[in-house]
């Protein structure tokens, strides 16, 4: 809008496209035990929203939290699916809350929204990330070379730079890893998103760290606890076929070639 | 409360702040406090790419980047900051390299570069093709690339740390020309638990990010709400040239999710309800490529003249038809599923809505070349630096070019953790006074009696009216009337948020409590901005005067340094270093 503009009431500007009612059905977690409830309390509690068609499930959390109730916790920052703060589980499937539009969900029933699954609640759909990190951590996420640094840059072609142009698209919002049965059940498990982490360097033409990594996923913790259950792929919202790329690391293995 | 101490703390982990710490936690013992998780920072975001003039593809050096810099920040570039910018680009872009980041390529191997506005070749002939790349999804690639670095060197983070004071051993408003002021630390809020800590340290470097909260259609994230400018702003330090804010041309219509320049680099053009080409209109030469605030003005001036498209007539297009689908899928595949995610529309066969977003402050924290954070004209806060976009060096001057914020951050983040470090190592430690934590103990506590208490007033109402009036008289085109009808609001906002009420009472993850710190920050910041504005009475780059629509050489090629007093904004003049470039008039 511009200073010479026409000034619209903004409502009334937006007046224009359709609204439709929504109703949010959040399970909460309370960890200090707030107005009478014990500490790390879980409940259910549904809220109604008004929304409009362009409306992300994001947008829908804000509402409340911004005129309903601002206790409500939730992790978000770039609102456009760049960020990964804000992966939680949407009607049953881990989504990206910005990237996720209400119209696409059938908004004629409630929708459940739940802190992702696996990593531990802090409160409502906050987990605390650190033990996916640490598990990021550990596969070595960055270039390993030997030899001397070159004074420009070191060469790679095209093909080899789109060799594994796929895995370097993660935004580590644990949608994936979170998704995988495996995950749930086996604390030990590294999980889905260290393995494209580690996937997108063993398959950089320029590192030199490929065995490192891989013996590091031929552990007990590794890849091979991978059941191919494919949540992962379908979790990912960066689209990242994330079950090849694990695919590929254990064909590294078995194969001793990258 | 807890107390810390280390040689240097870094505020922010985005690009330069955790460029910053590549090179300080070399030197001396570092932490980096951020508010948000590293990888969530907004640098993520960044799309089109990062300026150096690597002449991969094409004949280029760095004198033509500094000129295309210069020229396109409209005069207000420090001409010897801009030298060092894009002398120091190449090993900038180099260095990434070497840690790994996934650039483009040629086939040749070599890192490949693509077309920006404004970058031009021989000052100006034709454009050029200057910004190397990763898809459109370099700013993710840089903080990824950083991230990865970090973790190889250890770097000690504490995440989710919100910090609200800066402590200082006087106070730079009473201090006299020349005597010294030393920063002593910092006070912080941790968003798990609620309690406060103080960070005791020899250096300080800022590196916050932006503030484009303060209006309502942006390209910048939630988070972006300048909280590093406002905690220096009343810190007693001045900011600098607060009144230009870059209005980007191709957000997504409505929503202000950034459509990277790279869609027009990449040979995209911009239409109006004709179909007409409109951009040969404004800059024959560059057409679609002018510098951002051109072309946002154009768009504005053809939904103004009744041209623009769509059922309300308030935007244009974004035409990407022409482009072969591979070629879109290759060069441009985040910024296409944008469209087709956020506003359902397919760029292959159809052009996207678009119109100007804010999109980057221009100003900030004023800097020496070497990040030290200026408290007036010439002297500078010892131990104090800052980065990126909450610093103000002054390498953007009235308008900053495509490319450049990537390269700012790298450039000055590096030189920022250097001289940090190299300072902290000479330094002896600072005291931190007994009430250092007096000022957030009280911020937070109040905050916390307005629970269930008597204040009537929302903080989501407050903000929605503050970037809304923003939006509508401190955007792209400004006159005297909508600044001041603009200034009034923000009073009445400043005095309603004395009465807001927050809703959550629990220590851990209030975020509820931060969001109102949060907008305390944005009234603030708002009120400089608008300011500045009013006091300049000229167009220039990024601010455009409907009642001074040309640039005025005479009485305003120099800097604005904002003070806040007691009685409201003061506004200094700070010199505009000029080395070898006179001011031209800025046509493309
Ligand atoms: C959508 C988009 C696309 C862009 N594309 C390009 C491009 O192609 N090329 C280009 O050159 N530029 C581009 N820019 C601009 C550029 O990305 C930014 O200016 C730059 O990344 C800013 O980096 P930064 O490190 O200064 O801040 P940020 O990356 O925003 O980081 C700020 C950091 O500060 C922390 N922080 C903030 N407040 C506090 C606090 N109170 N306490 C503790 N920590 C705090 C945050 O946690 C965060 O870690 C783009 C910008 C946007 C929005
Ligand atoms: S692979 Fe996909 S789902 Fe998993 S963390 Fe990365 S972006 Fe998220
Ligand atoms: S808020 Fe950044 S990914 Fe959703």
């Amino acid at each position: 809008m511009t200073a010479t503009a026409e000034k619209t009431d903004s409502t009334s500007e937006v007046g224009a496209v359709p609204t439709f009612t929504v109703t949010l059905r959040i399970l909460r977690h309370d960890p200090e035990g707030l107005d009478g409830r014990e500490a790390g309390a879980e409940y259910w509690e549904e809220f109604t929203v008004e929304a409009f068609a362009t409306d992300r499930v994001l947008d829908a959390l804000h509402t409340i939290k911004w005129e309903q109730d601002g206790s409500l916790a939730f992790r978000r920052s770039c609102a456009h699916g760049v960020c990964g703060s804000d992966a939680m589980r949407i009607n049953a499937k881990n989504r990206l809350a910005c990237k996720t539009l209400l119209k696409d969900l059938n908004p004629s029933r409630p929708i459940t929204v739940e802190p992702i699954k696996g990593l531990p609640v802090e409160k409502d759909l906050i987990v605390d990330m650190e033990p996916f990190f640490a598990s990021y951590r550990e596969i070595m996420p960055f270039l390993m070379t030997t030899g001397p640094t070159p004074e420009r840059e070191r060469l790679q072609s095209p093909e080899e730079r789109a060799r594994f142009d796929d895995t370097t698209k993660c935004i580590m919002c644990a949608a994936c890893t979170t998704a995988c049965p495996v995950f749930w059940t086996d604390g030990q498990y590294f999980g889905p998103q260290a393995i494209v982490g580690a996937h997108r360097f063993i398959f950089d033409s320029r590192d030199e760290g490929e065995w490192d990594r891989l013996e590091v996923l031929n552990d007990k913790a590794g890849v091979w606890k991978c059941r191919t259950a494919f949540n992962c792929t379908e979790a990912c919202p960066r689209g990242i076929e994330v079950t090849k790329a694990i695919s590929e690391v254990k064909k590294a293995l078995t194969s001793g070639e990258v | 409360m807890t107390e810390h101490e280390y040689d240097v703390v870094i505020v922010g982990a985005g690009g330069a702040g955790m460029r910053a710490a590549l090179e300080s936690s070399q030197r001396a013992r570092t932490a980096v406090l951020t508010k948000l998780y590293p990888t969530r920072s907004h640098t993520g975001a960044a799309q089109g790419g990062m300026a150096a003039a690597l002449a991969n593809v094409e004949d280029d050096n760095a004198e033509w980047h500094t000129f295309d810099t210069i020229k396109g920040g409209d005069y207000l570039v420090d001409q010897d900051a801009a030298e060092i910018l894009c002398n120091e680009a190449i090993d900038a872009v180099l260095d990434l390299e070497k840690m790994g980041l996934p650039f483009n390529r040629t086939t040749a191997g070599k890192v490949d570069q693509r077309r920006f506005g404004g970058h031009t070749r021989n000052h100006g002939e034709a454009a050029v093709r200057r910004a190397c790349y990763a898809a459109d999804r370099t700013g993710h690639m840089i903080l990824q690339t950083l991230y990865q670095q970090c973790i190889k060197q250890n770097v000690e983070f504490y995440n989710e740390f919100y910090v609200l004071d800066m402590i200082l051993d006087g106070d730079p408003q009473t201090a006299a020309d020349g005597e010294e002021i030393s920063v002593a630390g910092v006070v912080a809020y941790e968003l798990s638990t609620g309690q406060i800590h103080t960070f005791r340290a020899k250096s300080v470097v800022f590196a916050t990010g932006g503030a484009g909260k303060v209006f309502k259609t942006t390209s910048n994230a939630h988070t972006l709400t300048g909280d590093g400018m406002g905690i220096a702003l009343r810190a007693g330090l001045p900011l600098e040239d607060m009144e230009f804010f870059q209005f980007h041309p191709t957000g997504l219509a409505g929503l202000g999710i950034l459509l990277s320049e790279a869609a027009r680099g990449e040979g995209g053009i911009l239409r109006n309800s004709e179909g007409e080409r409109f951009m040969e209109r404004y800059a024959p030469t560059i057409k679609d490529l002018a510098p951002r605030d051109m072309v946002a003005r154009a768009m504005a001036n053809e939904v103004r003249e009744g041209r623009g498209a769509g059922p309300n007539k308030d935007y244009v297009l974004l035409d990407l038809t022409h482009l072969e689908p591979k070629h879109i899928d290759e060069k441009l595949p985040d910024i296409t599923e944008f469209a087709r995610t956020y506003l359902g529309v397919e760029p292959y066969t159809e052009p996207v809505p678009v119109f100007p977003t804010a999109h980057y402050a221009m100003g900030g924290i004023p800097t020496n070349v070497n990040a030290e954070v200026l408290r007036n004209n010439t002297d500078v806060v010892k131990g104090l630096y800052a980065a990126g976009e909450c610093a103000c060096v002054s390498v953007h001057g009235a308008n900053r070019l495509g490319t450049n914020s990537l390269l700012d951050i790298n450039v000055f983040g590096k030189r920022a953790g250097i001289a940090a470090a190299e300072y902290a190592l000479t330094a002896t430690a600072p005291e931190l006074p007994a009430d250092a934590p007096a000022f957030v103990t009280a911020l937070v506590a109040k905050l916390r009696e307005t629970v269930g208490g008597e204040g009537t007033e929302r903080v989501a109402q407050i903000r929605k009216e503050l970037q809304e009036t923003m939006d509508m008289n401190v955007q792209v085109f400004r006159t005297e009337e909508s600044l001041a009808e603009a200034a009034a609001l923000v009073t009445q906002l400043k005095e309603r948020y004395t009465s807001i009420a927050i809703h959550d009472r629990g220590q851990r993850f209030n975020t509820d409590l931060l969001e109102a710190v949060e907008l305390g920050f944005l009234l603030e910041l708002a009120e400089v901005v608008i300011a500045g504005a009013a006091g300049r009475k000229e167009s220039r780059g990024g601010h455009y005067r409907e009642d001074f629509p040309t640039r005025d050489d005479e009485n305003y090629l120099h800097h604005t340094m904002a003070y806040a007093r007691p009685d409201g904004i003061d506004l200094q003049w700070k010199p505009v270093v000029i080395t070898k470039y006179q001011p031209m008039e800025r046509k493309y």
